[in-house]
């Protein structure tokens, strides 16, 4: 117990030091490195939960392919670093006022008395639960449809980020470089504030 | 381990993401909130799951994966066009929809 | 057959006819309008007579009798059937209304021959006659107002006849204007009778009037008074009288039939019908009794001073229902009614004169300008005096019988009554005054352009004018046409008005005391449950009325043909030593100008008020505009949402949520 209570806080901690990093780091390129780290905390905690498998899929798909996907992109686009303080006035002040009345409210919700199952550790359940046998064939029959339609799902996404990415006639294309980040400033538009 | 301890752990990453979405301008760093707090939802899911002894969370939980990726990658699709436009990338420059 | 079903055949003739004539306009030809018209008109009267001798045929104390074609109003506990009443004094009006305007239609369609508007003329004159029935043979209140408000339409219709005449216009909206005022007294005054008695058709409500009401109860005195005040707006009396003159504006015919003889004689009806009523609230009768005698007393002045010779008639026609009013209100019913009869006789006569003499003269009015015609119009000379000498009361001539009669009765009513007698006698003088003055200068005296050339054999063209402002005009539609015709060359002309010269000789036959009761007797069923039954004078009281009356007739023409034939000079002097008095007169005693600055003026200005700041500020600045400016406001602000912002619906979102989870957090505690 003792174990698994060390275990939660370290990946807790992980958890949201990488959310924290992800919302208030400047460079996008950090931003991506700390929710890989954030998803590999996450997954932990998937493991403390019994979910093996997806322990598993979350640091190989997620962390490992949807991210890399996100850093070339990244990399591609540009990403400059955003001025100190957020313009767009109202909203950005007020949106983390909103959030903290958000979390505030769940947390009376959670904590308070109306949901008495949480307070529990949990069901008695069989070693077998969460292993990829069991999320496989809970697939594979009962979620049949949700199954297929996740993969029509991809093939479709797939179509459409080819749609959205090719290239028209007629346009210029002024591709820079990989790695090359300067030609942002041909982009970004006036209200460019210099690094 | 209590449940309630992950989820509240949930709810506070979903926050996070929210506030993100709402402070950052960067339509890639929006995502990337997006992201988090998806993955606070199935952080959620996935606890109820062990509550419950029942693995259909689990389930669900790893379509919202699929959907995540899916969802990732249009919307990465769409700034990249943004960027082969020479539009800018900048949320709040992007208000053609205005009414 | 029954009565009753020649009492909808009187109905139906009219009505048939001017729905033929106003829809078939187009394919009938020439003059056959006309003779359709009068035709329809006469088979009603024909209906009228074969009502009267089944009336007659049937034993006394069943002579009213109700038809009824359908029930046309059960609602609320007010019911009402179109049906109509036939009894001794339905009969008598429809006998009397639809032979005069079976003359006057044929009078009319010599008058009106090169008019544009002929069948429109006749369609208009088809619908008054058939509503003027409707009226007066309406069995309930709810009939009786249909009637009555169609009577007012038609007036209208045929006082705008010639619609592109600025003055003529004017003056059928004051007549219409002025009958709506009686309208709304005379529904408002049903209104007050159902209320108590809980009817609307005579034969309850006279029943029950009895039974509800006591003597000179404030709620009958209240409808009285509202009945008096219809009655007073369609007779033109004090003071609603100030449209009757300017009614003149219509063709002469119109004049005739319903400024003369019908018309404005419905409220003289109205009050003899609701007898028992008014006896059981003797307040309202004496109300009615005063305003006659005053109108009588007034008209007869300004007649005496008005310089057209239409007006002249007019205010004469006033000043005759004066005497009517006054004999139905002191309960001298039949004398009033009779009266109604030879009026009809002799003023119809008097118009038709007229007329004739307007049309020698081409269009021109004004007494100022004629003499002399004795010589050029014999027939019209003779049947217009015939008229004169009825009106003036002349000793034997009927109008000698019937208005004699009436200041009888009034006077042996004694204690007020005998006050407004005298004052009904100075009147007379002076109606025989002004009769003859009529007489002399039109027919007598040096004889003028027009006259001379008449008797050289051509008629007279003059320039195509109005006669009250002289602006010149066109003979086209909306104007009279460009002939002008005269009794002597018209042969339906002298059709029509020689049968009345004759009646207005002889009707006094029909009402001489104490040798011919014909009248009052047929009349009796009608009116024996009046209280005032015994105080009919005796015949020896009568002869004595009726021999002032012819006294004073004789020294008012005696005074007319002083003054204007032998001794002109002394007019003027007269007229130069009473000029404020003559002017007071010619001004018809102000009431023009006082109506125009006390009603009519800030009414306008109410209106003008209305429009400005109610109209314009406020409904349309504040409740529309506000409105307007409300639901924009809201829209903007609805659209201020949609920045196109991302951030923004983000955060709208997610207040939502927050709002949403709060809720439920708040229910499950």
């Amino acid at each position: 117990m003792l174990f698994e209570q060390i275990l939660f806080f370290v990946a807790g901690l992980g958890a949201i030091g990488g959310a924290l990093g992800v919302v208030m780091l400047r460079n996008p390129f950090y931003s991506v490195l700390a929710l890989v780290s954030h998803l590999i905390a996450l997954a932990l905690l998937f493991l403390l939960l019994r979910a093996d498998f997806l322990a598993a899929a979350q640091v190989v798909v997620y962390a490992g392919a949807v991210m890399v996907l996100y850093v070339f992109v990244v990399a591609y686009v540009g990403g400059s670093d955003e001025p100190l303080r957020p313009e767009g006035g109202a909203v950005a002040v007020l949106g983390p006022i909103f959030a903290l009345a958000l979390f505030v409210e769940i947390t009376i919700a959670v904590v308070g008395s109306s949901l008495g199952a949480l307070d529990t550790t949990g069901e008695r359940i069989a070693s077998s639960f969460g292993s990829p046998d069991e999320i496989g064939k809970l697939l594979l029959t009962d979620f049949l449809v949700a199954f297929e339609a996740a993969s029509f799902l991809l093939l479709v996404a797939a179509v459409g980020a080819v749609v959205l990415a090719r290239k028209r006639r007629g346009l210029e294309d002024p591709e820079a470089a990989p790695g090359v980040m300067s030609a942002h400033e041909a982009i970004s538009g006036p209200k460019e504030v210099a690094r | 381990m209590n449940t309630s301890w992950f989820v509240v752990l949930s709810a506070f990453i979903f926050c996070i993401g929210a506030a993100g979405v709402l402070t950052r301008r960067s339509p890639l760093v929006i995502l990337l909130c997006l992201e988090l707090m998806l993955n606070a939802g199935n952080l959620a899911l996935i606890a109820f799951s062990r509550m419950l002894g029942n693995q259909d969370g689990q389930v669900f939980a790893l379509i919202v994966m699929v959907v995540a990726a899916c969802e990732v990658v249009i919307g990465l699709g769409i700034i990249v066009a943004m960027y082969r436009r020479r539009l800018p990338i900048d949320v709040d420059a992007m208000s053609e929809l205005r009414g | 057959m029954n009565p009753t079903t020649y009492g909808w055949l009187v109905l139906g003739f009219p009505l048939a006819g001017t729905l033929v004539v106003a829809l078939g306009w187009r394919v009938l030809p020439g003059r056959l309008p006309g003779w359709i018209a009068s035709g329809a008109i006469g088979l009603s009267f024909l209906a009228a007579l074969g009502m009267l001798f089944e009336l007659i045929d049937r034993p006394e104390d069943s002579r009213a009798l109700v038809g009824t074609a359908f029930n046309y109003l059960d609602t609320g506990g007010m019911e009402a059937d179109l049906s109509i009443l036939v009894d001794p004094l339905s009969v008598f009006m429809c006998l009397v209304v639809s032979g005069v305007s079976f003359l006057i239609h044929l009078y009319s369609i010599s008058y009106m021959t090169s008019d544009r508007g002929f069948a429109r003329f006749f369609a208009y004159l088809n619908f008054f006659v058939f509503s003027m029935l409707l009226l007066v043979l309406a069995a309930n209140f709810v009939l009786l107002i249909v009637g009555w408000a169609f009577v007012g339409a038609a007036s209208y219709l045929l006082i705008s006849f010639w619609y592109r005449r600025a003055t003529a216009t004017a003056a059928g909206i004051k007549a219409f204007v002025i009958n709506v005022i009686g309208d709304v007294g005379l529904v408002i005054g049903a209104f007050l009778l159902f209320d108590a008695t809980g009817a609307l058709d005579y034969v309850s409500v006279f029943e029950r009037a009895g039974e509800v009401f006591g003597s000179n109860d404030p709620q009958l005195v209240a409808a009285c008074l509202m009945i008096l005040v219809g009655a007073f707006a369609k007779s033109a009396q004090l003071p609603l009288h100030t449209w009757l003159p300017d009614a003149m504006e219509g063709p002469t015919p119109v004049s005739a039939l319903i400024h003369a003889a019908t018309m404005v004689t419905a409220g003289v009806y109205l009050i003899a019908r609701c007898h028992p009523l008014f006896e059981l609230a003797p307040a309202a009768a004496d109300v009615g009794a005063i305003i006659g005698t005053a109108t009588l007393l007034f008209a007869a002045t300004v007649a005496m001073a008005a310089t057209d010779l239409k007006r002249v008639i007019a205010y004469s026609t006033m000043s005759q229902i004066g005497y009517m009013v006054l004999g139905v209100s002191v309960a001298a019913y039949g004398a009033g009614l009779f009266h109604l009869m030879t009026h009809a006789f002799f003023k119809a006569l008097l118009f038709m004169g007229a007329g004739s003499v307007i049309g020698a003269m081409s269009g021109v009015q004004s007494l100022d300008r004629m003499g002399g015609f004795r010589k050029a119009m014999p027939f019209t000379f003779v049947t217009f005096t015939v008229g004169a000498l009825a009106l003036a009361g002349f000793p034997l001539f009927s109008g000698f019988f019937s208005k004699d009669e009436i200041l009888a009765y009034t006077l042996n009513r004694g204690g007020g009554y005998a006050v407004l007698g005298l004052v009904g006698y100075v009147a007379a003088l002076i109606t025989a005054f002004y009769a003859g003055r009529m007489v002399f200068r039109v027919f007598f005296g040096p004889a003028v352009v027009e006259a001379r050339e008449l008797e050289q054999g051509t008629l007279h063209h003059g320039e195509h004018a109005n006669p009250a402002t002289g602006e010149a005009e066109d003979t086209d539609v909306g104007f009279p046409g460009p002939e002008h015709h005269i009794a002597e060359r018209e042969w339906p002309m002298k059709a029509a008005m020689a049968p009345l010269a004759v009646l207005a000789v002889v009707a006094g036959v029909l009402g001489i005391p104490g040798v011919t009761d014909t009248f009052e007797h047929f009349l009796e069923p009608t009116f024996e449950e009046s209280r005032f039954a015994t105080t009919a004078p005796g015949d020896g009281e009568e002869w004595l009325g009726l021999a002032a009356g012819g006294v004073f007739a004789l020294v008012g023409l005696g005074a007319a043909y002083y003054y204007l034939l032998r001794n002109p000079e002394l007019r003027l002097a007269t007229r130069k030593r009473f000029a404020r008095l003559h002017t007071f007169f010619v001004n018809k005693w102000y009431f023009d100008e006082i109506f125009d600055a006390g009603i009519v003026r800030p009414l306008r200005r109410s209106g003008q008020f209305g429009r400005t700041v109610v109209e314009s500020t406020f409904v349309q600045g504040v409740i529309v505009g506000g409105t307007v400016g409300l639901v924009r406001a809201g829209t903007s602000f609805a659209r201020s949402i949609q920045t196109g912002e991302l951030r923004a619906y983000a955060a709208l979102l997610l207040l939502g949520m927050s709002g949403l989870v709060l809720y439920f957090l708040i229910v499950a505690t």
